[in-house]
């Protein structure tokens, strides 16, 4: 053993090794983050989704004719699944679904396998929902494919954030033709409810506020730590949820989600009292905003069934947006590398 | 046994107070004369180095690696894990025993140790503190030292139980063994992947807060100071937060036999690093924030720390090409640990070469009362390391001699070159 220093550590002036840059994403189409798009890739996305949406389904039919899509989904799903199969079929191309309960996956083959294989049967694009944050990372190294991330664990879930920006412009910015960084200057969208557990939440605060929005999260802090607003620029926090909904135009509803809160315990009475949308709430707080929800929603939960049926819900609007997006995103994912726009 | 003379080298043996050009006899497996460089001759049957514009050094000891035998060979053997220390300049390693069947018998102990393991150096076991490393019940201390264990510790199974923890103290205290703590309280970090703090909020992954660690070796230097047994040492293993580093440090002040160690990673890498979900990014202690990494270096310079350890762990492929959350933790560290101590330590940091050696040698054979170890005086064991401490070179995961590739440290520069090691008089690495 050496002697111990006795005098307080003084701080040096020292470089240490940098970080290296990510490889990520390896293949052009890939869409693992919001933060994989410029502006211009967003931008891009949105004007496609418009011209898709309004195409001769005839003629929109030809556009991935043939090309084969495969959709792999390890946790349950009923809107993302169904609006990229839609999406993907919309622009005729063959899918196919793998599900972690009807597959070699019961039978404990690798997700790395499980990309090979479906790489094998000629899948040129593959559509990941996966239970652990990061999968898609995983998925693109082994296969180099375009890996679409329908949500992973609790990181991501890009398509809902590209879904949610068409639903607020739609509203907002009805005859927008292009987005920049001061689209959305002076909106604020608050979202509230299980921010930590949420894809969701952190999709939409990476992408929102570089339209120029302002970002309010709101919830306890058992869903919301303090370094939330560290996730990126443009992020802040209000506890309390009416002061949240006064500033606010757009307000995003999330659902607790308890299969993800590994042993906490939530007093759903205290959380409704202070978290709930109720008519009330919005008639006095924020009675023109945007009520979303990515879904599923729990009725009588983080909103009231008043709420979620009324005449500031979008809800379903958000539904019918998702297949226009991911006509866009599935269309750049195949598109020739060589002359796509999408690529950050 | 033949002899082995290595001429015209600098020799740098801290312990003894040495550092200038010396030739070096090494006979029967010890060190059996030093003289200035060009007076010792090769005489028949002794086989010559030549050293001129290299290094001569005590070889390196590393006091936290994972062998993974008995019970998990498929991701390394003690002779696989042992060429990859002697590529690494390493002569001795102490095997940590969360093995399977955990060491925590005589019997592991002996089996780890007898000839037919084929180690190319020196291994020395860490026993078990607590049946099965359960933290219950404690082993039979005496009889575990007498097999050739150098110290207990539950590694990866912290005991946290203050009573346990208590008798642990005590009974290694009384038959000279130190107490090794893998300092991290399980009960705050379930289901966690990586360090909690922003980087793990945006990465959506679980976070272990650094009081988990900070908080253990607190309570663990708090049961020393009670115990008022002069021979009693705790030594903190893989110290990776700034608390922890603090509680050693006023524990030092206060005149308390508790001790330290620092993995390169913990010095070099913060959870930056962790990137896009990059398993070999991914061990335990996680990779820390940058004001932590920060006083890993403190700790270095000032003198805190006792020793580099690398907590080499390795791990199948396979095992590592799996979600992020699902990977097993522990990266590789023998093959690395000098070539960045040299780069980051020394050229980078400035601190003395003798001083980043000392680490790597004399204070960790002290550390463990590895006698006759970590110095190149006449009569110490013939374990030396020969390098050049001018090359750079770059690091290839795939060239390794152990069986498992999971290093951050692929493709990185890597600065001074092993060119010999020697173990015990005998060869065990030579670079081509």
């Amino acid at each position: 053993m050496t002697a111990a220093a006795t005098a307080p550590p003084v701080r040096r002036h020292l470089h240490p090794p940098p970080v290296p840059a990510s490889p990520f994403p390896y293949n052009p189409g890939s869409l693992l983050s919001v933060q994989d798009l410029t502006l211009e890739a967003v931008s891009h996305l949105l004007a496609r989704a418009s011209l898709l949406e309004n195409l001769d389904p005839l003629l929109r039919d030809r556009i991935l004719l043939k090309r084969r899509v495969a959709l792999l989904f390890y946790e349950s799903s009923t809107r993302t699944r169904t609006s990229f199969e839609l999406a993907a079929k919309g622009l005729g191309a063959d899918t196919t679904l793998v599900s972690n309960l009807s597959s070699s996956i019961e039978k404990g083959e690798t997700l790395k396998d499980t990309g090979l294989t479906l790489r094998a049967l000629g899948a040129e694009t593959i559509i990941l929902r996966h239970n652990s944050s990061g999968a898609p990372w995983l998925l693109e190294e082994a296969t180099r494919l375009p890996v679409l991330n329908a949500g992973d664990g609790m990181h991501e879930h890009p398509t809902q954030a590209l879904l949610d920006l068409r639903t607020i412009l739609a509203h907002l910015h009805p005859r927008i033709e292009a987005i920049s960084a001061d689209t959305l200057a002076g909106v604020t969208v608050t979202i509230t409810g299980d921010i930590l557990h949420s894809r969701v939440a952190r999709s939409n605060m990476l992408l929102l506020p570089r339209l120029g929005a302002r970002v309010v999260l709101c919830g306890p802090a058992q869903f919301l730590p303090e370094l939330a607003t560290g996730a990126g620029p443009g992020i802040s926090i209000e506890r309390d949820f009416d002061a949240a909904l006064q500033q606010s135009q757009v307000v995003m509803m999330l659902r607790i989600q308890a299969e993800r809160l590994a042993g906490q315990r939530i007093d759903l009475e205290q959380y409704k009292a202070s978290y709930q949308l109720t008519g009330q709430r919005l008639a006095a707080h924020a009675p023109s905003a945007l009520v979303m929800h990515p879904g599923p929603i729990i009725r009588g939960l983080e909103l009231t069934a008043g709420v979620a049926d009324g005449s500031q819900s979008v809800i379903l609007e958000q539904v019918r947006h998702g297949v226009a997006i991911r006509m866009a995103v599935v269309e750049r994912a195949l598109a020739d590398s060589s002359t796509k726009a999408g690529c950050a | 046994m033949s002899a082995l003379l290595i001429r015209n080298g600098h020799l740098i043996d801290p312990a003894a107070g040495v550092d200038g050009h010396r030739d070096i006899l090494l006979k029967d497996g010890r060190v059996a004369e030093i003289a200035a460089a060009g007076k010792l001759k090769p005489t028949n049957g002794t086989e010559s180095l030549d050293a001129a514009g290299l290094t001569v050094a005590p070889g390196l000891i590393d006091i936290h690696v994972h062998l993974r035998e008995p019970g998990q060979g498929y991701k390394e053997t003690i002779a696989t894990g042992t060429a990859a220390a002697a590529a690494g300049g390493f002569t001795a390693v102490a095997a940590m025993p969360n093995t399977s069947p955990v060491n925590d018998s005589a019997e592991v102990t002996r089996w780890m140790l007898a000839p037919e393991r084929g180690a190319h150096v020196r291994v020395y076991p860490i026993a078990a503190a607590t049946r099965g490393s359960k933290g219950e019940s404690i082993n039979d201390f005496a009889a575990l030292k007498s097999a050739g264990a150098v110290a207990v510790t539950d590694d990866g199974h912290p005991i946290l139980k203050d009573s346990v923890m208590r008798e642990t103290l005590t009974a290694a205290a009384r038959v000279g063994l130190s107490v090794i703590q893998h300092a991290e309280d399980t009960r705050l970090t379930q289901g966690a992947s990586m360090n909690a703090g922003p980087m793990a909020f945006k990465l959506g992954l679980r976070g272990m807060p650094p009081e988990a660690e900070s908080s253990l070796v607190e309570r663990d230097i708090r049961l020393v100071t009670e115990l008022r047994d002069a021979r009693s040492h705790l030594h903190v293993a893989h110290t990776s937060t700034a608390g922890a580093m603090a509680a050693v440090r006023q524990a030092r002040r206060n005149g308390l036999r508790v001790t330290c160690e620092v993995a390169p990673h913990h010095f070099l890498l913060t959870e930056e690093h962790v990137g896009f979900y990059n398993t070999n990014a991914k061990m335990n202690p996680p990779l820390r924030s940058a004001a932590d990494r920060d006083a890993m270096i403190e700790g270095i310079l000032d003198g805190i720390v006792d020793a580099i350890a690398t907590d080499h762990a390795p791990h199948a492929t396979h095992e590592k090409e799996v979600e992020f959350e699902n990977a097993p933790n522990g990266i590789t560290g023998l093959e690395t640990a000098l070539g960045l101590c040299l780069l980051w330590l020394h050229k980078e940091w400035k601190l003395p070469l003798g001083r980043v050696l000392s680490l790597l040698s004399a204070q960790p054979a002290a550390l463990l009362g590895l006698k006759g170890r970590g110095t190149l005086a006449v009569g110490s064991f013939a374990d030396v390391v020969v390098f050049d401490p001018k090359a750079e070179w770059i690091y290839r995961a795939k060239e390794t001699r152990s069986k498992a590739h999971n290093t951050p440290f692929d493709g990185w520069t890597m600065q001074g070159k092993v060119r010999w090691t020697i173990s015990e008089g005998r060869v065990a690495y030579a670079s081509a």
